[in-house]
């Protein structure tokens, strides 16, 4: 029996076609895995199911009868419950009260038969819970399961995960996979969407392609390979390799000795972090989202005042040593280091959405010059070179930065930043909502950066693409590092044990 | 399935945004906004007095435009326009300063203070010298005293100027009860009878107008083509963005505040030196708030500012004419609600500019 089936359904926003005559059906007990790049149109389709947006065109039928859905209220009466990829918990509640939350109920509240009927639920499928304990508590895998309890607990048969392991590790994936085998069995339908091809080979019954909003396909995963769906996705066959050089000339250039950083709560996020980055080399930094990596490249980059340690610059020309720390990012600049950042939030940090793209290419080097007006004719040659080059889609160098697609954004980030021909290069998440084309534009220039000498600092969330890019990779964790690894010769088992070495202890920093 | 049943027909209408608005289609909608606010203005014009809408809007025009009224319109747009050129830096920078009403006022107090004090002693053009240098020193005091705060312990900006206006209208009344003993509550040109600005070509308030165009245009270079502008807009955009790239952000704040109180002295000194001649404690007159709307409208670039400082202006002089005519009978408060029709309206457009409204039996239509 068909538990879910859309047909022909059409999303706009304004002249945007988010999703175009999109038709698909997963059955009960079975797991159907949507598959597309950013911006495909999967989230759209998503929230069209879970009731947020509503379709402009086509139908939803649920156990074969056609349904109208227009709010989340609606589907949770049909038995959809979606689990979002940011969780929307109340922090200081616990597990049990967050997953009870919002049900009308004309009942008394009974804590104690709620925690058992949580128990009860994580018992059938193998969840692992603690239903009193309170979500700060928690890591970001518990919170995740007390996401999908809360979903079940309502009576949902149709689950939908939006890239539920972006944020797990290997190990946590598997746990994870394993549960969702369980409600498999059980007959509960499953969507999960995803990027990651490995992923969906193992876990899913379906796939469904999606390209640019409009519906590819859906084949039997048994029956496809890695690189039939790539195909399908990016719409031509592309090579997924990375072109990785052997480090050359290998000179600390930046020397971290011993960095201990409080964060405004007074909370110790950075502990005793101890590494040299190297010229021509890619030093990849691994760690659960949160464990500090943030802090460690503002802490470099002058942004943040570290409490303890050392922040060492060895300048290639002079041979001279100078410390970084306490330095404002101007300083740092005056002085003649070419450090360049990539942070990882874009729009709110690396570049100012509302300004076009000409105005961000100055934000690092306005203040050049002793006259008291701007000069644009620099920035203006910059944004051409960077559209030129980086193949930046824009309507003009004049358009505001914010309304470029996240890629073209990234381009211009990256651009202006290694425009300045840096010794040093940090990139925080670089490729985080990239396509698949964009992403390997993006490796290939951290790629250059290496091979001009630069000591590049990479934070990644892929570890399959961090083994692939780096020479070194750093594994943090809560705040401490867990090891330096040879990329070449790792396993993302060996790094994702690193990542959760303490256990759990991940939790303090929220 | 009873919850399904209820809802067997879809929302009638949903809200999306636009993707890309035209300059054109922006201009027309506009226009249609205003359009309508005029119809509406002229349902209740005819309501409230029974006159003819179309006679109502010339004797709008006749208040705000006609002959020996003309360079008091202007005058009166000069002054607004000045105010409101002083609140937009520190708007862009998204420092809500809502004290401007307290840096004019004590603006006007420090020009008055200064041609009560020194008005005969000194030569007429240093007097004129000191009591501008007074005036813009003491707005900035007022500007600054929040901005500080602000910068150093993250106070809030909008709660701690709106206080600072009444400190300084206190002030003005303690002036004016030392200044004049007779207990009058204006300090009148009998007093004040120095350091008066001159009259440009004879022409009365030229003085004025012409400052205030320079300040504008000013202000627009400034804001646009200048690395303080620069680092302002960045400042408000996102203060993350400006730590990043080493922005000083408290320094941004305080000289932003520093500009922006001393351009409010500055009308205070216009206000007092080149108008009134007297100091009352009513004599910024609500400016600093309507300043507010004005930069608002204008989306903070001081050319467009002089158009819509003159609608406001315009409504505010016309409906004033109106009022004066007694067989109306209206009072003050009949340009209040014209005002605020037509801000609905202007207001209200800029939903249509930015979203669409689409009808569900239309995108059925579309399907087929």
């Amino acid at each position: 029996m068909n538990a879910l089936e859309i047909k022909n359904v059409t999303k706009r926003f304004g002249r945007i076609v988010a999703n175009n005559n999109i038709n698909l059906t997963v059955n009960s007990g079975e797991i159907l895995a949507i598959l597309g790049e950013n911006g495909s149109g999967k989230t759209t389709l998503m929230n069209m199911i879970s009731g947020i947006y509503h379709p402009d065109a086509g139908e939803i039928f649920v156990n074969e009868k056609p349904v109208v859905i227009n709010s989340p209220k609606d589907a949770f009466a049909l038995g959809i419950g979606m689990i979002h990829q940011h969780f929307k918990l109340v922090d200081v509640f616990t597990a049990t009260e967050n997953i009870v939350l919002g049900i009308e109920d004309k009942k008394r509240l009974n804590m104690k038969a709620a925690s058992k009927a949580v128990l009860e639920i994580s018992g059938k499928y193998g969840f692992e819970i603690a239903p009193q304990k309170k979500i700060y508590q928690m890591s970001v895998s518990e919170k995740q399961t007390v996401e999908i309890i809360k979903v079940l607990y309502r009576g949902a048969d149709i689950l939908i995960l939006d890239e539920p392991t972006a944020v797990l590790t290997p190990q946590e994936t598997q746990k994870l996979f394993a549960v969702l085998r369980n409600m498999k069995e059980d007959g509960k339908s499953i969507i999960i969407i995803t990027h990651k091809l490995n992923e969906v080979m193992s876990i899913s019954d379906k796939v469904a392609v999606l390209r640019k909003g409009e519906y590819i396909g859906t084949v039997n995963t048994a029956e496809t390979n890695e690189s039939e769906l790539t195909e399908m996705m990016v719409g031509k066959k592309i090579s997924l390799n990375i072109d990785r050089t052997d480090p050359h000339d290998q000179k600390e250039r930046l020397v971290i000795s011993g960095l201990d950083l409080y964060n405004k709560n007074g909370i110790k996020v950075l502990d005793d972090i101890s590494f040299a980055a190297c010229s021509g080399e890619i030093l990849g930094i691994a760690g659960i989202a949160g464990s500090g990596q943030r802090e460690l490249l503002e802490s470099i980059a002058g942004l943040r005042h570290i409490s303890g340690g050392e922040i060492i610059y060895n300048d290639p020309k002079t041979e001279e040593t100078v410390s970084l720390k306490d330095m404002s990012p101007m300083k740092i600049r005056e002085l003649g280091v070419r450090l360049s950042f990539v942070p990882e939030d874009r729009l709110g940090m690396g570049l100012v959405g509302n300004m076009d793209i000409i105005d961000n290419m100055m934000l690092r080097s306005y203040r050049k010059g002793k006259s008291i007006f701007l000069n644009r004719k620099p920035p203006r040659e910059l944004a051409d070179t960077v559209i030129r080059d980086l193949e930046v889609v824009t309507p003009s160098p004049q358009t505001p930065v914010r309304k470029l697609s996240g890629g073209n954004v990234q381009k211009v980030l990256v651009g202006r930043e290694i425009s300045a021909a840096p010794t040093v290069l940090m990139a925080a998440y670089p490729v985080r909502g990239l396509d698949i084309n964009s992403s390997y534009t993006i490796y290939n220039l951290l790629n250059k950066q290496k091979e001009n000498g630069a000591a590049v600092i990479f934070v990644g969330e892929d570890l399959d693409v961090l083994i692939e890019l780096c020479d070194r990779i750093l594994v943090v964790n809560s705040g401490k590092i867990t090891g330096i690894l040879d990329a070449r010769n790792t396993t993302k088992e060996e790094i994702g044990l690193l990542m959760t070495k303490t256990g759990g202890a991940d939790n303090e920093e929220e | 399935m009873k919850k399904s049943e209820k809802h067997k027909h879809a929302k009638l209408i949903y809200i999306s945004k636009r993707a890309n608005v035209s300059l054109s289609m922006q201009i027309i909608t506009r226009v249609i906004a205003l359009a309508l606010a005029l119809v509406v203005c002229g349902i209740i014009t005819k309501v409230l007095s029974g006159e003819n809408p179309f006679k109502a809007l010339a004797i709008f025009f006749e208040g705000a435009f006609e002959g020996k009224r003309l360079l008091p319109t202007i005058h009166e747009l000069a002054i607004l326009l000045c105010v409101s050129i002083a609140v937009t830096p520190v708007f862009r920078m998204k420092f809500w300063n809502i004290g401007a009403e307290g840096q004019v006022l004590i603006g006007c107090l420090a020009t008055a203070f200064c041609m009560l004090r020194l008005g005969g002693k000194v030569p007429e053009w240093a007097l004129m010298i000191i009591m501008s240098a007074f005036a813009i020193l003491a707005g900035m005091i007022w500007a600054a005293i929040p901005a500080i705060f602000k910068a150093q312990w993250k106070t809030n900006e909008t709660l701690f100027t709106l206080m600072m206006n009444y400190v300084a209208i206190q002030l003005i009344e303690y002036f004016l009860k030392i200044a004049d003993k007779s207990g009058s509550n204006t300090v009148g040109p009998e007093l004040l009878n120095h350091g008066w600005f001159p009259k440009l070509f004879g022409v009365q308030y030229l003085f004025n107008i012409i400052v205030v165009a320079v300040i504008t245009v000013l202000m627009y270079i400034y804001l646009n083509y200048s690395k303080h502008g620069y680092e302002i807009s960045v400042v408000g955009e996102s203060e993350n963005t400006a730590r990043y790239i080493g922005i000083n952000v408290k320094k941004v704040i305080i000289r932003t505040a520093l500009l922006s109180g001393a351009i409010c002295g500055i009308a205070g000194l216009l206000l007092v030196g080149g108008y009134s001649y007297s100091i009352d404690s009513n004599l910024a007159g609500g400016r600093g708030f309507t300043a507010i709307m004005v930069s608002w409208l204008a989306k903070f670039n001081p050319i467009t500012m002089v158009f819509t400082a003159l609608l406001l202006v315009f409504i505010g002089r016309g409906a004033d004419q109106f009022t004066q005519i007694p067989k109306y009978g209206l009072n003050g408060d009949f340009a209040d609600i014209i005002t605020g029709i037509v801000l609905f309206f202007i207001i209200g457009c800029e939903f249509f500019i930015n979203y669409q409204i689409h009808f569900s039996h239309r995108s059925k239509e579309g399907k087929q």
